[in-house]
């Protein structure tokens, strides 16, 4: 989720900025290969569509490697933007459910209260059988 | 989501000695990982091999078997985990679900108190560290059951770690002697459960029930095999196990499955097997997507979860939302060692009893109650509690709770046979009169089979006069030294005063009266 907020995220300076590249790429692996695309679609389901949004993404990974530049030696990693915050010990009390009817509403198929699934999970077809980056 | 649970487990040569309370199987898909809204526990890795197998055929370097296991317990409480829907049995589909539990967007996560106490009771019970910080991840792969695509757990900073149990385990000669091992646990977690999928082959759909709350204790077992003195080799996780007994089968398969497969210039895959009870083996569930990434991330929305202890705790705080380990360890009911070994110094009996007594449900507070309630020895107790007791209840598939004999009942018996009222034969006659449930007493029932032991000594000295006299053989063959010779005398006794005499007086009286 977070990851894709930052994409988003810079996806926008991106579009304005189109001259934005990195200098140098200090792990030298500024191409990303198809099988990790393939690898990165089907652990999020995310469709990259086309060869830019993968040089986009390049690009993003090449701008966060910046971070590398900061000295962090003897700094304690923060775990969450939330450390200052306490939280919050909810009583063990019964207080929500019996919506069923409510929930199975959002459901495209219903059997008998029980929402339903298609068998297991679906396969991606593999990238040599998609259509070769469809236009967007 | 569903309800909450730990997940804790133990590696070593071998697994702990728990009870598992059935257990329902749900098959799982493609992911490679279990989940459970449980508090889930890891075992730590042995470092050096525990267990060594048998020689190898080829006479080769010895093996030695690493196994871990996963184990996922459904915590008590009202409500679940992160939201405070019910935690039950058996309710209609979907109808414990909250919008939370359903992953409708815009729904948060939140702790529920009741848990974390269970998780850290279950850390001090289990000698563990408890972490005084300990954070949330999430957890992601796509499944039907799990709609958010990601499950909360606690990946990298568990609430527990490096615990351990000692558990008893049955050797030596018709299984009565109990050797205790140890087991040492990895960490114990706090982990949301995914929903329940009924697969529907027929019409080629999978049924989604998220209430969870089913199946409260739940292994998996993670095994590999290695030369001793090389590192650890790859692990295959085996899932699908249903009882202790299928664990232990699966276990000693899977390890030979490996030897042999490495022995034969095979290689172990690090992928989730499945043991299929019926033809004793394990067969991979692996699918062709590979291995899982589960791509770890800070659960954003839950800040760490901080514990205090006595000397942490702020002043001031506000009781409800901070949790003290030290009053929750004062808590903690007196743990299943400290009451076994109590029980050894306090009555004499061996570990294996205590083992006994503490694995029945009930049957300690039963022993406890006839021991209050008798002037008889706690040897005798216990004797009559593990042999004759437990004996009829395993008999008729009873729980200590369904016995027909109270323990008043059984501490008035055990009463008339500590002042020889009646014999100890006829005190089982006693006993099975009892178990029939028809409302009597010891004593009544005594008094109407007459069973009371012949008190009169001149009567019973008159007995054995006669008994003698009439069979003279059996005397002649007594003087003669013939060791058999009395206790068929004595038998013949006790037949004749209707096993109303006592033997050990009987035998006395006719030594007297033998000059022997």
């Amino acid at each position: 989720m977070w990851s894709r907020l930052v994409w988003l995220g810079l996806r926008a300076p991106l579009g304005g900025r189109q001259g934005f590249t990195s200098k140098a790429d200090p792990q030298g692996s500024g191409r990303i290969t198809a099988a990790v695309i393939e690898h990165l679609e089907r652990l999020a389901l995310v469709d990259f569509g086309s060869r830019e949004a993968v040089t986009r993404l390049e690009k993003a990974i090449a701008f966060a490697d910046r971070l590398r530049a900061v000295d962090t030696d003897g700094v304690e990693p923060m775990e969450s933007v939330l450390e200052d915050r306490c939280l919050y010990l909810r009583s063990d009390n019964v207080v929500e459910g019996n919506c069923a009817d409510e929930l199975l509403q959002n459901s495209h198929r219903v059997v008998e209260e029980y929402f339903v699934a298609p068998p297991g999970n679906i396969s991606l077809p593999k990238l040599d059988e998609q259509e070769p980056f469809p236009h967007s | 989501m569903a309800a909450p649970m730990l997940r804790w487990g133990c590696r070593g040569r071998r697994w702990a000695f728990a009870r598992v309370d059935g257990g329902s199987c749900h098959r799982r898909g493609a992911p490679t990982g279990s989940t459970s809204n449980r508090i889930r526990g890891e075992s730590s890795v042995a470092q050096q091999p525990l267990h060594t197998a048998q020689k190898t055929r080829k006479g080769e370097h010895k093996w030695a078997a690493v196994v871990g296991l996963e184990i996922h317990a459904q915590i008590s409480s009202n409500s679940k985990l992160f939201s405070g829907s019910q935690v039950r049995f058996s309710a209609p589909p979907n109808s414990l679900v909250s919008f939370f539990d359903a992953s409708l967007p815009g729904t948060l996560p939140v702790l529920n108190r009741r848990c974390v106490e269970a998780a850290v009771m279950t850390g001090l019970a289990l000698n563990c560290h408890i972490n005084k910080k300990s954070l949330f991840d999430r957890k992601h792969y796509f499944y039907a059951d799990l709609p958010a695509g990601y499950q909360i757990t606690q990946q990298r900073l568990p609430i527990a770690v490096n615990g351990s149990l000692i558990y008893g385990v049955c050797a030596g000669k018709k299984q009565s002697q109990v050797i205790p091992k140890t087991v040492r646990i990895k960490q114990i977690q706090l982990e949301q459960d995914s929903g329940k999928s009924l697969h529907d082959n027929l019409r080629s759909q999978t049924l989604i029930d998220l209430n969870r709350a089913e199946g409260q204790l739940r292994v998996d077992a993670n095994i590999s095999v290695h030369h001793p003195g090389e590192p650890l080799g790859v692990r295959t996780e085996v899932k699908n196990l249903n009882s202790i007994r299928f664990l232990a089968k699966a276990i000693d398969y899977e390890i030979q499955r490996q030897i042999n497969e490495l022995e034969n210039g095979g290689e172990i895959l690090n992928e989730t097997r499945s043991f299929h009870h019926k033809l004793g083996c394990t067969m991979s569930m692996r699918d062709k997507e590979g291995k899982q990434d589960y791509r770890f991330m800070p659960e954003p929305n839950l800040p760490p979860l901080v514990l205090y202890d006595a000397t942490s705790l702020p002043a001031g705080a506000d009781p409800q939302q901070v949790i003290n380990i030290d009053q929750i360890r004062e808590t903690l009911p007196e743990l299943p060692s400290v009451t076994r070994e109590k029980l050894v110094q306090q009555y004499g009996m061996l570990l294996e009893h205590s083992f006994t007594l503490l694995n029945e449900v009930g049957l300690l507070e039963f022993f406890q109650n006839v021991i209050k309630e008798t002037r008889a020895e706690p040897k005798k107790v216990t004797s009559w509690v593990l042999n004759t007791f437990l004996g009829y209840l395993k008999q008729q598939n009873l729980a200590v709770s369904e016995s027909p004999v109270t323990p008043s009942a059984l501490a008035e018996l055990l009463d008339l046979l500590d002042s020889r009222t009646i014999s100890s034969s006829a005190a089982k006659q006693v006993f099975e009169e009892l178990w029939k449930r028809e409302g009597k007493t010891p004593g009544q029932i005594v008094s109407e089979k007459q069973l009371e032991l012949m008190q009169d000594q001149g009567a019973l000295e008159q007995l054995c006069h006669s008994v003698m006299e009439a069979h003279p053989q059996v005397v002649m063959d007594v003087k003669n030294r013939n060791p058999r010779a009395i206790n068929k005398l004595i038998g013949l006794v006790r037949k004749a005063t209707q096993s109303r005499a006592d033997p050990v007086m009987i035998k006395e009286i006719l030594e007297k009266k033998l000059s022997l």
